[in-house]
């Protein structure tokens, strides 16, 4: 891929636009930026975004500015993270600054109020979406291990309000353990992976 | 100084905030309002409530909105800054291994476990959204007769819009956000 101004636009004004609409909690930015840079772009597939998602959840910080960060890294290194991140961060600092001055008319205008309701009805169905999609893909592959961890993460989380943090630890160590167990049977200890 | 006490209470918010946003909350809350008086407990629960009406992670907007009232937009940026610095530093030496690493089973073997982890915990955001549209509250348990039908109605019409007819996701939220004002705002539902 050429690595030229048009390109660093179109990675800045990506972070930039997904940024702008991620309202209602960072996950929302998760299906924006698969819809964007797997599908449209096709700068990276779907497998890799998932990773990215994972890492960006296991560090401390915003998911959506850990997820940009990471996104702008495996496009353009260092740089390409400043300016992803720069990109994740000036919607909400430019909106907060403006909003900051009539905070209370905007929090009591019903028509923002109107707006806002509609929007949050839409960004459950962009999650809905992407989850039908990326659960599909997981149910096809018809392994037991990870249906299994899928279902029970999704209780632990949803219901029984588990810190992610606990559930990425517990899934991770069950990876790395079945893949323990997987090379001590076939002899070849840490070896490289298909 | 307020600019330096600035930029180190929101690095401590950022660095330990674990698991998303929601995890950031009481970070944020001792900071702001125990550790420094920046905020008044009603304008701390204001902050909350733009938060959720506003796009980006709460821990900027309220970053951003401390930041302002202390120390004008010098200190908006400088708290912002100071949240995401932690992020930078910690996330780019996971990827810096990721990329190095990932070729290795046992690498692999972690990740393969991660993924269909971060399938779920997409759905659990998901659902306490879709949650809050459908019921407007925060928390099962919920009463099915409480569902709000049009906001279920405009939840079904996106889905069709985005797997049916392929629109783009911010189409798709534009289109829902014109349509609740026209059914929120002026017919008055």
């Amino acid at each position: 891929m050429k690595k030229d101004k048009l390109f660093y636009w179109k990675l800045f004004l990506s972070t930039f636009t997904l940024s702008a609409f991620t309202i209602g909690g960072g996950y929302v930015i998760v299906p924006l930026m698969q819809k964007r840079f797997v599908k449209e772009l096709k700068w990276i597939d779907e497998e890799e975004m998932l990773d990215l998602v994972a890492i960006g959840q296991s560090a401390p910080g915003p998911i959506a500015i850990n997820t940009s960060i990471l996104v702008g890294y495996r496009m353009a290194g260092v740089p390409g993270a400043f300016l992803t991140i720069l990109g994740t961060v000036l919607p909400p600092l430019i909106t907060i600054t403006v909003i900051s001055f009539f905070y209370i008319a905007f929090r009591d205008n019903l028509y923002v109020k109107a707006l806002m309701k509609g929007m949050s009805a839409g960004v459950a169905a962009v999650i809905a979406d992407a989850v039908i999609d990326m659960a599909a893909k997981i149910i096809k592959n018809k392994a037991i291990l990870p249906i299994a961890v899928m279902v029970v993460a999704f209780a632990a989380a949803a219901f029984l309000k588990v810190n992610i943090i606990y559930i990425l630890l517990i899934c991770g160590a069950l990876g790395a353990w079945t893949t323990y167990r997987a090379n001590r049977n076939s002899g070849s200890m840490g070896g490289q992976g298909q | 100084m307020i600019l330096l006490q600035l930029f180190w209470s929101f690095f401590v918010v950022g660095l330990f905030s674990f698991g998303g946003g929601y995890a950031a909350l009481p970070l944020i809350q001792h900071q702001v309002l125990e550790v420094h008086n920046w905020l008044t407990p009603m304008e701390f629960m204001d902050v909350l409530t733009i938060s959720q009406m506003t796009p980006g992670p709460i821990a900027i907007n309220a970053s951003t909105f401390v930041g302002t009232k202390t120390a004008g937009l010098a200190g908006a940026v400088v708290a912002t800054v100071g949240c995401v610095t932690p992020s930078c530093i910690i996330v780019l030496i996971l990827a810096t291994l990721y990329y190095k690493y990932k070729g290795l089973s046992m690498v692999q073997g972690i990740i393969k476990g991660l993924r269909p982890a971060v399938v779920a915990l997409i759905a659990s955001a998901g659902l306490s959204i879709l949650v809050t549209v459908l019921f407007n509250r925060k928390e099962f348990p919920i009463k099915p007769s409480d569902i709000n039908w049009i906001a279920a109605a405009l939840f079904l019409a996106s889905l069709v819009l985005l797997r049916k007819f392929k629109l783009n996701p911010i189409t798709v939220m534009l289109i829902a956000g014109v349509a609740g004002i026209i059914v929120y705002g002026f017919l008055g539902l």
